[in-house]
């Protein structure tokens, strides 16, 4: 399974070892199966299917915690392999993380499927402890408990990135480029997936620590409804972490287009000022801009919402002008070599530059007002998760087994591509219309005048799921191929 | 209508980045005699992209900030309709389901249970405002009707089972209309 280069060496990042396949493989079959239980709801929605709004909030809650969870699964092990050709990550830490994140699963799972929990991935206090008896207490504290110990398991792992970090580069700083940054810039800065992984690591351990604490408030105030919470602080813990945790996905992700996208296309693509400018700047702004979340909550300070509308506009500049700039830079004129790989990488960069239009507009407190919980969001997340972030790890799969095609191989990932491609975005764009009509989000049933957007979005949600199944079909055959040629 | 500016700027925007991209596709394949000169050359570009969108945004992004639904300050209050509301699984408490058109009419909301959004939809269906309903806190919205008729108010945070059928009617009634009901 190794690419032999120009200058006849073996391509080291080529070769992924046991656990990241793992992570792959574990990714692939629970994203399919997600989007299965997406496109069920979007059926739903547009009455093309029966479900009742039980079966609809237990699959919405499902479909939220397990995205996510797989988001951050697949796009940490997009770091894990990365950050490993530069310092020594323990293997151990890395396993223990998956073992941690599907003891969480078989949690969540239980909670939702046995307790009928639907409390929403972002168990939004006090929901989990007040459901109307439509799930008990258990359920409730299974589902927190599965949130719990799969973040322990990724906060484990960060820890672990962190000690390998600082073992070679001696501090953080230095890690995150800050000599070449703020001094002369010597060419001598860490390399992108070394900056992402200290920038990622550092905003998802405050993350993850802020979720747990709120998990944990959750936890005890179930069984001891006296332990009160306010819920303007739970809602705040809830939605920074969250926003981190998400946010992450994207930026461990897009490792794999700054390391893959270069070697197809020949043209280096270094850290220099202006690309550390942007990473450490998305370092504050990520962790600042969640107030973006609570733009309708009037009684929260308003120079948090102004500060929450500002840095979501500059929070968008780093993703914009520096890396998706940076990208099509190394593209153009390259003489780069298509396949799926670069052509899903590419897309991935159109998807998250994409995505992040949608998402400053409605961030706008004036706009916010009438587009809030509407359609229009899962419409914007969906453009930088499903057309942004997917297709990075995608391409990340395509990058470790995709070489030996055949014709007919080749001209299958062509459509898988553009089904993908063409699909997702009316995917989104039948997300963000329905918005745009006042449709809201996390509705069992919609109105008749939103059926239109609702079937239009089921029909494209088949479609991605099929270009999805082939391309993770395909990954899983040729895994098995490489497995059976290396026995 | 915010819904309408909104959609049509995103479709511009992102149309024109789909453009951009498509472009760079179609000349990706063939190669630059020099490496250096394309990527100073797109420096330069970023460069020019950085100052512009700066250029632009910033006053739009200002402006829109003119405009903010929080302020109740400076507002007479002895000219507003108040309507006490408390969300509640599955219903909106309202103290009044009538209001009139044109004097500001604000809704001091809250929970109490859960979370809930209230969402203040027209005749058609159409968002015109929102604000959410939260336990223990009290969020103030103030928002003139420009139009009478009967307007929707539907929750706009999941709350739970039957969260999308938690609707209440508000009637919106012409200054006249309400005077007359009055006799
Ligand atoms: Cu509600």
């Amino acid at each position: 399974m190794s690419e032999v280069d120009a200058k006849g060496a073996p391509d080291p990042a080529r070769r992924a070892s046991a656990p990241v396949l793992a992570y792959l493989v574990t990714a692939g079959a629970v994203v399919l199966l997600m989007m299965a239980f997406g496109l069920l709801m979007r059926l739903a929605q547009g009455g093309l299917l029966q479900l009742g709004p039980d079966t609809f909030y237990e699959l919405l809650t499902l479909h939220g915690a397990g995205m996510v969870g797989i988001a951050a699964l697949a796009s940490v092990a997009v770091m894990w392999h990365f950050l490993g050709q530069y310092v020594r990550l323990s293997r151990g830490m890395f396993i223990a993380n998956l073992v941690l994140f599907l003891a969480g699963v078989v949690m969540i799972l239980a909670s939702v499927l046995a307790g009928g929990f639907a409390g929403a991935w972002t168990f939004l206090y006090p929901l989990p402890a007040r459901p109307m008896g439509v799930w008990d207490t258990q359920a409730a504290a299974l589902f927190v408990g599965g949130l719990l110990v799969i973040g322990t398991g990724f906060l484990l792992l960060y820890l672990d990135a962190a000690r390998a970090i600082l073992g070679q580069y001696g501090n953080l700083g230095r890690a995150l480029g800050w000599p070449q940054l703020f001094g002369r810039d010597d060419g001598r800065a860490p390399p992108v997936a070394v900056v992402a992984s200290t920038m990622v690591l550092i905003i998802n351990s405050i993350g993850i620590t802020v979720g747990a604490a709120i998990l944990a408030m959750t936890l005890i105030n179930l069984y001891v409804p006296a332990f009160a919470i306010d819920p303007l602080l739970a809602k705040n813990m809830t939605y920074f972490f969250g926003h981190v945790f998400i946010n992450a996905t994207i930026y461990m992700a897009v490792i794999a287009v700054y390391e893959i996208l270069p070697r197809h296309t020949g043209r280096p693509w270094k850290s220099n000022k202006v690309v550390l400018a942007a990473w450490n700047a998305s370092l504050i702004m990520v962790m600042t801009n969640y107030p973006h979340h609570l733009l309708m909550d009037f009684a929260m300070p308003q120079w948090a919402l102004v500060a929450g509308q500002v840095i979501s506009y500059a929070s968008g500049l780093p993703v914009l002008v520096v890396t998706v700039f940076g990208a099509l830079t190394n593209v153009y004129r390259s003489g780069i070599r298509w396949d799926l790989t670069s052509g899903l990488l590419l897309l991935s960069m159109f998807g998250w530059g994409a995505g992040v239009i949608p998402a400053i507009i409605d961030a706008t407190v004036v706009i916010n007002q009438v587009m809030h919980n509407t359609m229009w969001v899962p419409g914007h997340f969906h453009t930088y998760l499903l057309l942004g972030m997917l297709p990075m790890v995608l391409g990340f799969m395509y990058f470790l087994t995709g070489d030996r095609q055949t014709a007919a191989g080749r001209g299958l990932d062509r459509i898988g591509f553009w089904v993908f491609a063409v699909a997702g975005l009316g995917f989104v764009l039948a997300f963000l219309a329905g918005g745009q009509a006042g449709a809201p989000r996390r509705y069992a049933e919609h109105l008749a005048q939103w059926l239109p957007y609702d079937r239009a979005g089921a029909l494209f949600a088949a479609l991605v799921l099929a270009a999805t199944l082939v391309f993770v079909g395909r990954f899983l055959l040729r895994l098995g191929q490489a497995r059976s040629r290396a026995v | 209508m915010y819904q309408t500016l909104a959609w049509q700027l995103s479709l511009i925007l992102m149309g024109a980045l789909l453009i951009a991209f498509l472009f760079v596709a179609r000349r990706a394949r063939d190669r630059a005699d020099a490496d250096a000169s394309v990527v100073s050359r797109a420096y330069r570009i970023r460069g020019i992209l950085f100052w512009a969108l700066l250029v632009v945004v910033t006053p739009v992004m200002l402006y829109t900030l003119l405009d903010l639904p929080y302020a109740s300050a400076g507002i007479d209050r002895r000219e507003s309709q108040v309507i006490e509301v408390v969300g509640k699984q599955w219903a909106w408490d309202l103290s009044t389901d009538r209001a009139s058109v044109g004097t500001p009419v604000e809704f001091r909301v809250t929970s109490a249970d859960v979370n809930h959004g209230l969402g203040i939809y027209d005749a058609d269906m159409r968002l015109v405002a929102q604000v959410m309903a939260m336990p223990d806190y009290t969020n103030t919205l103030r928002h003139t009707f420009a139009e009478p008729g009967t307007y929707k108010l539907l929750c706009l945070e999941y709350c739970g089972l039957i969260h999308h059928d938690m609707i209440a009617e508000l009637k919106v009634v012409a200054v006249a209309e309400e005077e007359n009901s009055h006799e």
